[in-house]
C-alpha cells in the first residue's frame, strides 16, 4: 500500500485527535493566536454589515488572522476530497443505518448525507429546519455561549477555564435532547 | 528570569486585559489574536496553511460528518469522543508545557492565558448550538470544511450562521448573560 492509498482511509480516532490537539500549541506558537473558528463569523460580520451594532464596532482587521484560517479550513475540504477522498460509503452503526432507513435516508457517500442536505430539499420545511434553521442555531449559539467546539471544547479545556467546561457540557445536552427527541420529528416530516 | 524579561511579561499581561475592542477580549478568550505585534498581510498565509491542515483533518477524521454527529449524541459509536478526548490531553498538555518552559512565540513574544469568569450564555447559548450541532451536523469549522468536500448547499447554512450571529450582536443587551 503506497502512502496515498495509506492517507485515503478514514483516520482514526487516536491519529486525528492528537493532530487536531496540536493545532493549540501550533496557533500560539506561530503568533500567540487562541484557536477557534465561531470568531470569523463575527468578524464577517463586522466586515460586512457592522450597521452600528456595539458588538460588531471594533478593528475587525486585527482578527485577520481568523478569516485567514477559515478559508484553510475551506481549501482543506477542496484538498481531503478531491486528493485522498475514501471512495465509497461511510460504515456506520447498524442501528443508525436501520433508523435512518426508516425516514429514507439511505445515500451514505460524501459526509453530508445527500438525501437531506442538497439544493432540491432546500425548499421543503424539513430542508429549511436543517440548513436554514439549523445554520442559525449554529450562529446565535455559538456566539452566545462565547465560542464553538474549537474555541471552548478545546482550546478552553486546554487552558482549564470555567466557562469553556460549562459551555461544552451545554452543547453535548442539547445535542443529546435534539439528536434523540427532536430530529426524529423533523425527519419525519 | 532577568528584569527585562519580567517588564516584557508584564507589559503583555497588561495589554491582554485592555477593553480596546468592545470586549472582544474580555468576553471571548477564544480565536482572538493576542499578539501586539503588527505585520503585513501575507504574513498570515501562515494561519491559511495551518486551516488547511485542520481542515484535511477534520475531513478525513469524519468527524464533519453528519452521521458520526448522530452516532456520537446516540451514544453508538466511540469515535468523537476519542477524537474530542484525545485533542483535549494533546492540548492540555501543551499548555502545560508552554507554561513550565515559558515558551514564547517564533517572534519572541510571551505566551499567557488569561482566566475568564463564567456567564448565564455559556449555558443558554450552548444549549442552542447544541439543538443547531444535532441538527446541522456542523460546529463553524466544519461548515467551512463540507462546503469545500463539494457539499454547496451547505453556504445556505454557514450565511445562516453569520445571519444568526449578527442576530445575537443585536439583541446581545437585552439577553441574560
Amino acid at each position: 500500500m503506497n502512502i496515498i492509498d495509506w492517507l485515503r482511509q478514514p483516520w482514526p480516532w487516536y491519529v486525528a485527535g492528537p493532530l487536531i490537539g496540536l493545532m493549540v500549541p501550533l496557533l500560539l506558537v506561530l503568533g500567540n493566536k487562541s484557536f477557534g473558528i465561531s470568531s470569523s463569523l463575527r468578524h464577517i460580520c463586522a466586515a460586512c454589515i457592522p450597521a452600528n451594532i456595539p458588538f460588531f464596532k471594533y478593528d475587525w482587521k486585527k482578527e485577520i488572522w481568523n478569516l485567514f484560517f477559515v478559508t484553510g479550513v475551506f481549501i482543506g475540504g477542496v484538498l481531503a476530497a478531491s486528493l485522498l477522498s475514501n471512495p465509497g460509503a461511510i460504515l456506520i452503526h447498524p442501528k443508525l443505518a436501520e433508523e435512518l432507513a426508516g425516514y429514507g435516508i439511505t445515500n451514505r457517500e460524501g459526509l453530508v448525507p445527500k438525501d437531506l442536505f442538497n439544493w432540491d430539499t432546500l425548499l421543503s420545511v424539513k430542508g429549511i429546519i436543517l440548513m436554514v434553521f439549523g445554520g442559525f442555531l449554529v450562529g446565535f449559539g455559538t456566539r452566545y455561549a462565547g465560542g464553538c467546539t474549537s474555541g471552548h471544547a478545546i482550546m478552553g479545556l486546554s487552558t482549564l477555564q470555567w466557562p469553556s467546561l460549562i459551555a461544552t457540557i451545554s452543547f453535548m445536552a442539547g445535542g443529546f435532547i435534539v439528536a434523540n427527541l427532536i430530529l426524529p420529528l423533523i425527519l419525519k416530516l | 528570569m532577568n528584569i527585562k524579561e519580567t517588564a516584557k511579561e508584564k507589559k503583555h499581561h497588561d495589554f491582554l486585559l485592555q477593553n480596546t475592542d468592545f470586549e472582544v477580549r474580555s468576553l471571548d478568550d477564544v480565536s482572538i489574536n493576542k499578539s501586539e505585534l503588527k505585520h503585513p498581510l501575507w504574513y498570515n498565509l501562515k494561519y491559511a496553511v495551518t486551516g488547511i491542515l485542520f481542515g484535511i483533518i477534520l475531513v478525513k477524521a469524519e468527524v464533519i460528518s453528519w452521521f458520526r454527529i448522530q452516532e456520537m449524541f446516540r451514544f453508538q459509536s466511540f469515535h468523537m469522543y476519542g477524537v474530542i478526548g484525545s485533542a483535549v490531553a494533546i492540548g492540555m498538555l501543551s499548555v502545560w508545557l508552554i507554561k513550565k518552559f515559558k515558551i514564547k512565540t517564533i517572534y519572541n513574544e510571551p505566551i499567557e492565558f488569561v482566566s475568564k469568569k463564567p456567564n448565564k450564555g455559556n449555558i443558554y447559548g450552548g444549549l442552542l448550538f447544541g439543538f443547531g450541532w444535532a441538527i446541522t451536523g456542523a460546529c463553524p469549522g466544519p461548515l467551512f470544511a463540507q462546503i469545500g468536500t463539494g457539499a454547496t448547499v451547505i453556504i445556505v447554512t454557514l450565511l445562516s450562521a453569520i445571519a444568526g450571529t449578527w442576530t445575537y450582536g443585536y439583541f446581545r443587551e437585552k439577553l441574560p448573560h
